[in-house]
């Protein structure tokens, strides 16, 4: 008789809810450590945006894959997880922005992902509320949106893990220690915490960075596309001064959430005015009937960052048996489950595509790159 | 002794009233709908749980932080004709 792979994961959030479920499809028997909601954290912030992007050849692989597995995922999700294909329309405002649609579209090609480019007449019958004047824009029909808390709780109920009410303050050899003072048997432990991932690992290098959304009344204004524009890494990236850029997302509710906004290290979770104002004002640079909307609520969240904008997978490096998923910046809902997979690949050599692409910690050490 | 309307219907309240309070006065309790057709009404009463919210000169407000003046025009808001 054998006995199943003790795992022990590190945070009920959508990536660690992703990692169970992948852990215990390959057999192991998983217990998932919490001390907060489920997908409460990250999850529960962002937009649940999911989209494909080409910031780089790794980043391409890892969201194009786990589009494919979101689409094989969707028709078991529950209503409430909200999921809606309603796709990405990435907005040009001038034609420099419109003539970088091209390189972009080739490189979804490349990754195996629709799109289509749009002349400013296209884009303006697509999305009647955009301002006129636009250049045009890309449309991405593949991309998608989901309530992440409740496709986290699905894969964490799916995957039969045990879920711990507690924290983890120490991982030791063979085992973690919690804060109740019990330990739980480990072959192996997934840290997928997000930012709280540093109180375990302080090594990692990861940085937090807010972000603040809005959502409306519903009603109102009509949009049918995630908008984004396209100047959206240039804005989220270029720099570490706080950034906003032009982002909205149409909900089944009829309701719009609208972002975004970065800044690093400012942990507090309070709204701050004056950066709103700027990624307000952006929105309605993009669709002026925002200013005529009524705001419902207004929350700040943490994006987990690594100084080259992918995420940790793998192997710690060092420590036997602990293995971490963090980082995920923005992208945590969208590379969740591409996550997964590349954790199950390390954790039982099992294939996948993504692992000619280096995740690890160590590419931060030279170690990878040696 | 402010003069308002609610749902076009002359109402006089004292000073200091919230529209909320004039709202459950003058008999709506069921402020608006949820998207399954469900009633919602003012729980919290304290500009938190959102859910008082009615229509006052055209802007929607959360009706509990709102003092009644003269002349205001207050109206529920419409219920689920967004629906999709």
């Amino acid at each position: 008789m054998t006995s199943a792979l003790r795992a022990v994961v590190v945070g009920g959030g959508m990536v660690g809810a992703a990692c169970a479920d992948a852990l215990a499809r390959h057999g192991a028997a998983v217990s998932v450590v919490e001390p907060g909601p489920l997908g409460g954290g990250a999850t529960a912030a962002g937009m649940g945006h999911l989209v494909v992007m080409d910031d780089s050849p790794a980043q391409l692989a890892l969201t194009a894959r786990s589009l494919e597995l979101w689409d094989a995922l969707a028709p078991t999700l529950p209503a409430a997880a909200d999921y809606r294909g309603c796709g990405t329309l990435w907005v040009a405002s001038d034609d420099e922005e419109l003539a970088a649609v091209q390189p972009k579209q080739a490189a979804y090609r490349a990754a195996g992902r629709t799109s289509e480019v749009l002349d400013a007449a296209e884009l303006s019958a697509l999305e009647p509320s955009l301002r006129p004047g636009l250049a045009g824009g890309l449309r991405v029909p593949g991309d998608a949106v989901v309530y992440a808390p409740v496709a986290a709780a699905f894969l964490l109920e799916r995957s039969g893990a045990a879920v711990i009410r507690d924290s983890v303050v120490e991982l030791e050899d063979g085992e973690v220690r919690l804060g109740s003072g019990a330990r739980v048997a480990a072959d192996v432990v997934v840290v997928a915490g997000g930012i709280g991932s540093l109180s375990l690992l302080p090594e990692l290098p990861l940085r937090q960075r807010k972000g603040h959304l809005l959502i409306t009344e519903r009603g109102g204004l009509d949009v049918t596309h995630q908008l984004v524009e396209l100047g959206y890494l240039k804005s989220a990236h270029a720099s570490d001064a706080d950034s906003v850029a032009f982002n909205v997302q149409p909900r089944p509710t009829g309701q719009l959430l609208i972002g975004s906004s970065r800044q690093f290290d400012r942990p507090d979770a309070a709204p701050e005015w004056f950066l709103l104002r700027r990624m307000l004002d952006r929105a309605r640079a993009y669709l002026p009937g925002v200013a005529a909307l009524s705001a419902l609520r207004v929350w700040t969240g943490q994006r987990c960052a690594t100084p080259d904008h992918l995420p940790l997978i793998g192997w710690h490096g060092e420590r036997a048996g602990v293995f971490v998923a963090t980082g995920h910046e923005g992208l945590g809902i969208t590379t969740a489950l591409g996550t997964a997979e590349v954790l199950a690949a390390q954790v039982f050599g099992t294939p996948s595509a993504l692992t000619a692409f280096d995740f690890g910690v160590g590419r931060f050490h030279g170690v990878a790159h040696a | 002794m402010p003069e308002l309307w609610i749902e076009g219907r002359a109402v006089t309240v004292p000073d200091g009233t919230s529209v909320l309070a004039a709202l459950q006065n003058a008999g709506y309790r069921t402020l608006r709908r949820s998207l399954a057709g469900e009633p919602r009404g003012a729980l919290c009463g304290m500009g938190v749980c959102q859910e008082c919210r009615a229509v006052i000169d055209g802007r929607t407000v959360r009706t509990c932080q709102t003092p009644v003046e003269a002349g205001q025009r207050v109206t529920l808001v419409p219920g689920g004709s967004h629906d999709r």
